[in-house]
């Protein structure tokens, strides 16, 4: 192995694996919910694969992934991570903290899904084992920002690589979106399931828990535009269209990320609608660098085309590598992100919200964005990575070929249908679509067609681990090949406004403390009563 | 900064679009009050079967003519059911919840609230067509969930 990129190589191999047992949990839900009949089926069964899923691909997949990524591109972009010994500390706590939720999860002690409302209550193991998690990310932010300031001493006035300069943005974001989660699992939830508090009020701790909620989006989706801006144009052999204005992008996405979350609670009581529109507002203009990013990213693949000789409208099109899985794996996930977009979109519309909220649709929603936007890009970068980092040949290529385009048609499958199902009224998160066996007609065969897309993602995920798996074992050894990543066709020559860290932070800052300030001093005026904690599952 | 002249175009048009769908939304907010359910009232969860309101769910029609039904969402049904209501009158719902949060999704209608305990949620909805509807808990609310349904009966006024 590479020693250089051990540290990250630790953290992608932990988020496979998440990722395979993820994927197992995913494929048993959609066949309950279809009402196939299958060995140990049951309600207990459902909600614990509803929890491990979520908890597993949403928290542990992704930040595992994000940090490897994040010190494999410190190490290539700075040449340096400071403070290495703290961040395999990180690591080790991040391993236990993760191992003990899914224990509990798996145990059937915390069926309480990723999204966690009280006062449904889980073990508290589970919230101290996310706490750790969490607090593991907290230090990788900080050896991930200790690194780049040892490299702006040495190098003044540069403009920070863009690849580091997408990590910073994803880093502030995080520690904003953070604070709102720390609020409720340390000062809210721990005390409660620790039984030093009797209760506990739903509404502010679910406040909180989307102040936290949708930033993670972003915490998501930004190191998946880091490397479709940096790496994508270069595997395609092209150009970055435009390093200033990928650069205006990720700075939008710190100062717009976090002041939206009522966007998730427009069907709440204790909020007025006065401030749902604000947050409709904001909610659009954190839509508009994701445009942007649609022109950048599609004009760079065009140069791509036409550097290899493309003529005419489309023709770029065909010229672009869909062979390589990691090239296919990033353009699949884009176009699906289109999608996701727009969905996006109508789900943020207010009082339209009412006609999705929480049915099936939602489920059809973050498959396309998280599910596939984010995953597939995540997949192919891992094909890209396992070469960088081990020096060893991805094994079973042909595999690798088919695993991006499985998933995209499995993806189609399911998340067609259950937008179609839940545009029919389909509730959310029902172990049987039947519900209590005399309903469902409306979108039944949806669910089957749904249930026939995820064992596609399944065998699709299970060929990306198998891959995983035999390059890492067994892949052929070779000199590992450079990072390389794409020149822009206008470079930044110095540092300039969206470079500037500091003041955008501070900006955001106050853009959340007036998007949260008064709805939440309106609401903690009024006589609360609390509730005390529930475990029915 | 040096913007192409192409994604310059790009950027105003989709500013433009993103105008146009908030336009769309306070058109329909201001103009027409269609709102999400947005209610501030609180109520303690853990008393609620001696609450004046509450501890008696129902259909309650007011002096002047317009309907208030108040339910109670619990583990795992909702209470009354079924509900009656007339076709064709403003019809104001107010839920609360005695255990857990749940959600209130009248099927085929809009009419679609979380159900949070502590507080009330209130909306109000005219339903056009009579007939039965499909009343589903859509927030998940433990291993029964899926069987937390009720029914909304919407009759043809007499009259």
């Amino acid at each position: 192995m590479n020693g250089r990129h051990t540290l990250a190589a630790a953290h992608i191999g932990t988020a496979v694996a998440a990722f395979a047992l993820a994927s197992a949990m995913g494929v048993l839900q959609a066949l309950s919910v279809a009402d196939f009949a299958f060995p140990h089926r049951s309600e207990s069964l459902y909600y614990i694969a509803v929890t491990a899923h979520g908890v597993l691909m949403a928290l542990v997949f992704t930040t595992f992934f994000i940090m490897g990524l994040g010190y494999a591109l410190a190490q290539e972009s700075l040449g340096r991570i400071r403070g290495r010994g703290l961040a395999w500390i990180a690591f080790a706590m991040g391993l236990v903290g993760s191992a003990a939720a899914a224990v509990t999860i798996l145990r059937g002690q915390s069926s309480v899904l990723y999204t966690f409302y009280p006062p449904m209550q889980a073990h508290p193991l589970f919230y101290m084992g996310a706490t750790l998690l969490v607090v593991a990310s907290w230090i990788w932010g900080g050896v991930m920002i200790a690194s780049y300031l040892s490299w702006r001493r040495q190098n003044p006035g540069v403009p920070v690589p863009l690849t580091i300069h997408g990590m910073l943005a994803t880093i502030i974001i995080w520690f904003l979106a953070t604070a709102g989660l720390a609020v409720e699992v340390l000062g809210m939830l721990i005390p409660w399931s620790l039984h030093m508090v009797d209760k506990i009020d739903p509404l502010v701790a679910r406040t909180f828990f989307w102040w936290f909620g949708h930033p993670l989006v972003y915490f998501w989706l930004l190191p998946a535009y880091v490397l479709w801006y940096t790496v994508l144009p270069k595997a395609a052999g092209g150009k970055l269209f435009s390093d200033s204005l990928a650069r205006m992008v990720f700075i939008l996405f710190v100062l717009l990320s976090v002041p939206v979350g009522f966007h998730h609670q427009f069907a709440d009581p204790g909020i007025s609608s006065h401030w749902k529109l604000v947050h409709t507002i904001t909610t659009y203009a954190v839509l508009y660098p994701s445009f942007v990013t649609a022109f950048t990213v599609i004009a760079s693949l065009e140069v791509a085309g036409r550097m290899k000789g493309a003529r005419g409208l489309f023709d770029w099109i065909g010229r672009l590598p869909w062979r390589d899985p990691f090239f296919a794996s990033l353009a699949l996930a884009m176009i699906s992100f289109t999608f996701g977009g727009f969905g996006g979109a109508i789900n943020a519309a207010y009082a339209m919200n009412s006609m999705v909220h929480n049915t099936a649709w939602i489920m059809g929603h973050f498959h396309v964005t998280l599910g596939t936007t984010v995953a597939l890009t995540f997949i192919g970068a891992t094909y890209w990575l396992l070469p960088r980092m081990l020096g060893r040949e991805v094994r079973w290529m042909a595999l690798a070929r088919i695993q991006p385009y499985l998933w995209f048609v499995g993806m189609a499958l399911f998340s067609i249908s259950y937008h179609i199902a839940g545009l029919r009224g389909m509730p959310r998160r029902v172990y049987s679509g039947s519900l209590t066996g005399e309903y469902g007609a409306p979108w039944h065969t949806l669910t089957r067609v749904a249930a026939v897309g995820a064992v596609l993602l399944f065998l699709s995920a299970m060929s990306f681990v198998v891959v995983v798996a035999a390059t890492w074992l067994g892949g052929r050894r070779i000199a590992a090949p450079a990072f390389e990543f794409a020149a822009p066709l206008r470079p930044a020559l110095v540092r300039g406004v969206w470079d500037r860290f500091g003041l955008w932070t501070v900006l955001a800052i106050v853009l959340v403390a007036i998007a949260y300030g008064y709805p939440l001093v309106h609401l903690l005026a009024h006589p609360r009563y609390g509730s005390p904690p529930f475990q029915p599952f | 900064m040096n913007v192409e002249l192409y994604e310059r175009i790009w950027m105003w048009v989709a500013a433009g679009l993103l105008a146009l769908f908030l336009c769309a939304i306070f058109v329909s907010a201001g103009v027409n009050a269609i709102q999400p359910p947005s209610h501030i009232e609180t109520v303690d969860p853990t008393t609620l079967a001696t609450n004046a309101e509450f501890g008696t769910p129902g259909v309650k029609v007011q002096p002047d003519g317009s309907v208030v039904v108040s339910v109670v969402a619990q583990m795992f049904s909702f209470s009354p059911d079924p509900i009656e209501v007339p076709a064709n009158r403003p019809v104001t719902f107010r839920l609360t919840s005695p255990d857990v949060i749940h959600g209130f999704e009248v099927v085929g209608t809009n009419a679609n609230a979380m159900v949070i305990p502590g507080y009330v949620s209130q909306f109000t909805v005219t339903f056009k067509n009579p007939g039965e509807y499909l009343i589903g808990c859509n927030e998940y609310c433990g291993t029964m969930h899926h069987n937390m349904v009720g029914k909304l009966i919407v009759k043809k006024e007499s009259r």
